[in-house]
């Protein structure tokens, strides 16, 4: 059983994917399945980057043990008023700076939900959102 | 084909990871949005982006692409290329626009994704 954790800042997109990077590096050395490794990391990037995107700041909490990893991310920021419609396809409230970065598509909170196996979403607004995912190792 | 062919097609320049020249490429991926990137499956991939940033790198490492091509004369910075060089990717700068690195690769016999 492993436990990590990482803070991430709003805004600051020259840091976003740092947390990414590292649980990358961890299931490298454990040597977990490559397809698995991808598809835990891309969904912990978007949601990572929708902290940087779209919140103040926030904190990943990741553990991992044999069987799964789950990953649970915290922000404080504007929250999310209607999450069906924020899981939709194509659906954004990103500023421009951020479109200016590669993002702000919609395509984020969709993506997370192909790559892991269990996803929920709670959020207050104007209080923050909370992402918690679980993708399982041996499949 | 390998990534060798690939910057002679495309009168390119080489500016990190020239320890991939000889690496094989068989499936490309042209977008300048990294949500777009990041849905892609297939394994292998060459990017084809006129965004050069160090979300360019991030992304590409996060969906396990080593190979980047950055068009329209877009150049990698310094804190790009160190990033692409602790991930092993090799970078690669065409003057070409999208439509003309596209163009050419496909001819050639590169394959799209979908
Ligand atoms: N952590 C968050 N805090 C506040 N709002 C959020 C958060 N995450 C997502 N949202 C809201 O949900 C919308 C959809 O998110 P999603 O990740 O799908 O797309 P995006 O981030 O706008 O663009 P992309 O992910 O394609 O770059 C966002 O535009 C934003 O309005
Ligand atoms: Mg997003």
């Amino acid at each position: 059983m492993m436990h990590f954790e990482y803070h991430v800042e709003g805004g600051n997109f020259t840091k976003a994917g740092a947390a990414s990077s590292q649980l990358k590096k961890i299931l490298k050395q454990l040597n977990v399945d490559p397809k698995i490794i991808k598809r835990i990391v891309v969904a912990l990037y978007e949601a990572e980057v929708n902290i940087v995107a779209h919140a103040f700041e926030g904190d990943i909490f990741i553990d991992i043990d044999t069987e799964k990893i789950g990953i649970k991310l915290v922000d404080q920021g504007p929250g999310i008023a209607d999450i069906e419609l924020a899981m939709q396809k194509g659906y954004s409230t990103a500023s421009p700076s951020v479109r200016e970065m590669g993002f702000g598509a919609g395509m984020g909170l969709p993506n997370i939900k192909n790559n892991s196996d269990e996803l929920k979403i709670t959020s207050q607004v104007n209080i923050g959102t909370t992402v918690e995912l679980v993708t399982y190792l041996n499949q | 084909m390998k990534i060798r062919e690939v910057v002679e097609l495309l009168n390119a320049k080489v500016v990190s990871g020239q320890a991939l020249l000889d690496a094989e490429v068989e499936y490309c991926f042209a977008s300048d949005l990294m949500s777009d990137v990041l849905t892609v499956e297939t394994d292998n991939l060459m990017l084809l982006t006129g965004l050069a940033n160090l979300q360019t790198i991030r992304t590409s490492e996060m969906s396990d692409i080593s190979k980047i091509i950055f068009v329209r004369k877009k150049k990698a910075t310094d804190e790009m290329i160190k990033l692409a060089a602790e991930n092993e990717m090799i970078l690669i700068e065409c003057d070409y626009s999208m439509f003309k690195t596209s163009g050419i690769l496909y001819k050639s016999g590169l394959k799209p994704v979908y």
